[in-house]
């Protein structure tokens, strides 16, 4: 069966000193294409590691990652970038925009790390800013946008790249309810168009607009439901 | 991603930050102008000093007659008649290291102006002693070398004897008698005040060498000379002159036994240790001022270095988390600070260049006269390895975890 992501027996383990924290013990679940996943959890129950794992920023003590039918663990840290750069998109609770950089500069990034020309990293960026909804937005800087077009461009910046999954780590977190909904809608939609979803939140409505939840506690997965 | 790429967010991240890039750069050119101009004034102030100590005569050499025998009794240093004006003329002609010589004869004599008299040292002389002691005139003009050639009888008083027979006359113009014979008085001295010995420099008249001569010493040979003061082109060449004096001066008089001349060479050695010392503590000021005004500087750089990582370890985030390579990141730092002809010749070499090292090169290559005296100093070996060392503890973007940018902060 076609998998984009499979996560077999990870750990991942933390030491303080000589104090070891188990954070993973033994995470397994596989994601297939055009799915939208919701990883719910309690503070501390591991679900933001095990994102920092899918996102290939974290490495796992143990146990294997499939990424598109490629595993990741073998890869050195450029390796790992590029998998980042065209394969992952990330949408931030903080948005994490560059502040001081006009909206479509900050949804170019990605092309710019992934070599594209100048006149057609324009062209996507633009294209990815419609998909979202902001066109006519480009030159706007971040300070100049609602938090709610501010995660829109950060989803547009996550899209540039036709990337295989987006990871999104609580996206609405620091949005207002209205806002939310128009963001979590914005998601069904991209998730309808056959894009590939994750999605960390610890809100059981926002959880709703996904088509299956996993549940974590204190590093192992409780619950997956559809 | 290529160089121009990097090039152009480095430069965009200095356009959005106007403010600090301005400020960063003027505290980067004012250091650098700060050593630059503290290396002038100190070697400004090195040569006024060395001028100063050279006016006292750290530069001159007295060359003085042998002793002689006469019944018996042994004279003393300076008191046979050998010297003559042609040794003068030979030794500025035949020693490379020497400026200038002018010979001196010396006598005590009687001055009187109507009802005064005083009596001084008579100092016959060629232009050149003066200029040798840096000795201007105060009133009327110095003595020339017509005045020398055509044995006029006019002479330069110095401020005490104008004082004693004069008052508070002018002296210019007026006529003197010196042992007898009268001297036009054709100008002042300057006020030199009292030699290291104590003796009154200033208590003495000058009158053209062939005048005195002829008219008030008493010579064997009408061309004798009492000595001769020599001045080296430089302090260091104060030695080799000396040595070139000797050489010449045994030929010309038929020295063959050169423990026994008959004259003596004398420098103000201790005039020229002062000298020496005051420049190596000149130099030891300057280099300790020039160090740690570099080394304030480059604290300084090395903190704004900081500043903009620490400051920028979010952007450095986001950009790993969207696909950035960690040597996109360290050469978008380090462009704006990079000599680019490293990165053209060997790109490979640059990225082992911390950022501390980078700000430094293009430090030097901004500065380039502070950095060359620097390196005179010898002390820059110790200061590229200091930084080199540093260069571990340097906070290394890639460790940071980009996920957990803009978060609080997890521990490991």
């Amino acid at each position: 069966m076609n998998r984009v992501i499979s996560l077999t027996d990870i750990r991942r383990v933390f030491s303080m000193g000589d104090q070891q924290f188990a954070a993973l013990k033994g995470v397994s679940f596989d994601v297939a294409p055009g799915e939208f996943v919701a990883i719910m959890g309690a503070s501390g129950s591991g679900k933001s590691t095990c994102m920092n794992v899918l996102g290939c920023l974290d490495r796992p003590t143990s146990g294997s990652y499939l990424l598109d039918g490629v595993d990741v663990g073998g890869m050195n840290a450029n390796q790992l970038a590029e998998i980042r750069n065209r394969k992952l998109g990330f949408v931030f609770q903080g948005f994490n925009l560059l502040a001081r950089t006009p909206a479509v500069e900050n949804v170019e990034l990605p092309l710019i790390y992934a070599g594209f020309q100048p006149k057609d990293r324009h062209v996507k960026a633009l294209a990815a800013m419609e998909m979202v909804g902001l066109a006519g937005k480009e030159n706007n800087h971040p300070s100049q946008l609602s938090g709610g077009q501010q995660q829109r461009v950060a989803i547009a910046r996550a899209l540039v790249n036709d990337p295989a999954v987006i990871l999104a780590d609580e996206p609405t977190g620091n949005l207002d309810s209205s806002t939310s909904a128009e963001i979590m809608t914005l998601f069904t939609a991209l998730n309808r168009q056959g894009i590939t979803i994750i999605m960390v939140t610890h809100e059981a409505d926002v959880a709703a607009y996904a088509g299956r939840r996993i549940t974590f506690r204190d590093g192992l997965i409780i619950g997956d439901t559809k | 991603m290529d160089f121009l790429q990097t090039l152009k967010i480095a430069l965009r991240a200095l356009r959005t930050n106007k403010m600090r890039s301005f400020l960063t750069m003027l505290g980067i050119i004012i250091g650098i102008a700060a050593v630059i101009a503290m290396m002038a004034v100190g070697s400004g102030a090195r040569h006024v000093i060395s001028q100063q100590i050279a006016s006292i005569g750290s530069n001159i050499i007295l060359v003085l007659p042998g002793s002689t025998t006469s019944g018996g009794l042994r004279t003393g240093s300076g008191g046979a008649q050998t010297l003559t004006s042609d040794d003068a003329k030979a030794i500025v002609n035949e020693c490379p290291s020497v400026e200038t010589a002018a010979p001196t004869t010396r006598s005590t004599a009687l001055a009187v102006y109507g009802n005064m008299n005083w009596s001084t040292v008579v100092m016959g002389t060629t232009p050149e002693l003066l200029a040798i002691r840096e000795w201007g005139v105060a009133a009327g003009r110095s003595i020339e070398q017509q005045d020398v050639d055509g044995a006029a009888k006019v002479c330069l008083l110095g401020q005490t004897v104008a004082e004693n027979l004069f008052g508070s006359d002018d002296p210019v113009g007026k006529i003197i008698r010196i042992k007898k014979v009268p001297f036009t008085v054709i100008g002042i001295l300057d006020r030199k005040g009292q030699s290291p010995q104590g003796q009154d420099q200033d208590d003495s008249i000058f009158v053209p060498l062939r005048t005195a001569q002829r008219n008030l010493v008493r010579t064997q040979r009408p061309n004798m000379v009492g000595a001769i003061m020599v001045k080296a082109k430089s302090e260091d060449l104060l030695g080799k002159a000396e040595e070139e004096i000797k050489a010449l001066l045994d030929q010309r008089h038929r020295i063959t036994n050169s423990k026994d001349p008959d004259y003596s060479t004398r420098n103000l050695s201790e005039i020229l240790a002062v000298a020496e010392q005051s420049s190596k503590a000149m130099s030891l000021l300057l280099g300790a001022v020039a160090s740690i005004s570099l080394i304030v500087g480059g604290i300084g750089i090395m903190n704004i270095m900081l500043v903009s990582v620490t400051e920028r370890t979010r952007e450095i985030g986001i950009r790993m988390a969207i696909g950035a390579r960690r040597n996109d990141i360290l050469l978008q730092f380090r462009a704006p600070h990079h000599d680019r002809r490293h990165y053209r010749y060997n790109p490979r070499r640059g990225r082992r260049y911390s950022c501390f090292q980078s700000a430094l090169l293009a430090d030097a290559h901004l500065g380039r006269v502070g950095i060359d005296r620097l390196l005179l100093l010898g002390s820059h070996r110790h200061f590229f390895r200091f930084l080199s060392r540093q260069k571990s503890s340097f906070p290394q973007p890639d460790r940071c975890t980009p996920l957990r940018v803009g978060r609080p902060h997890v521990q490991r």
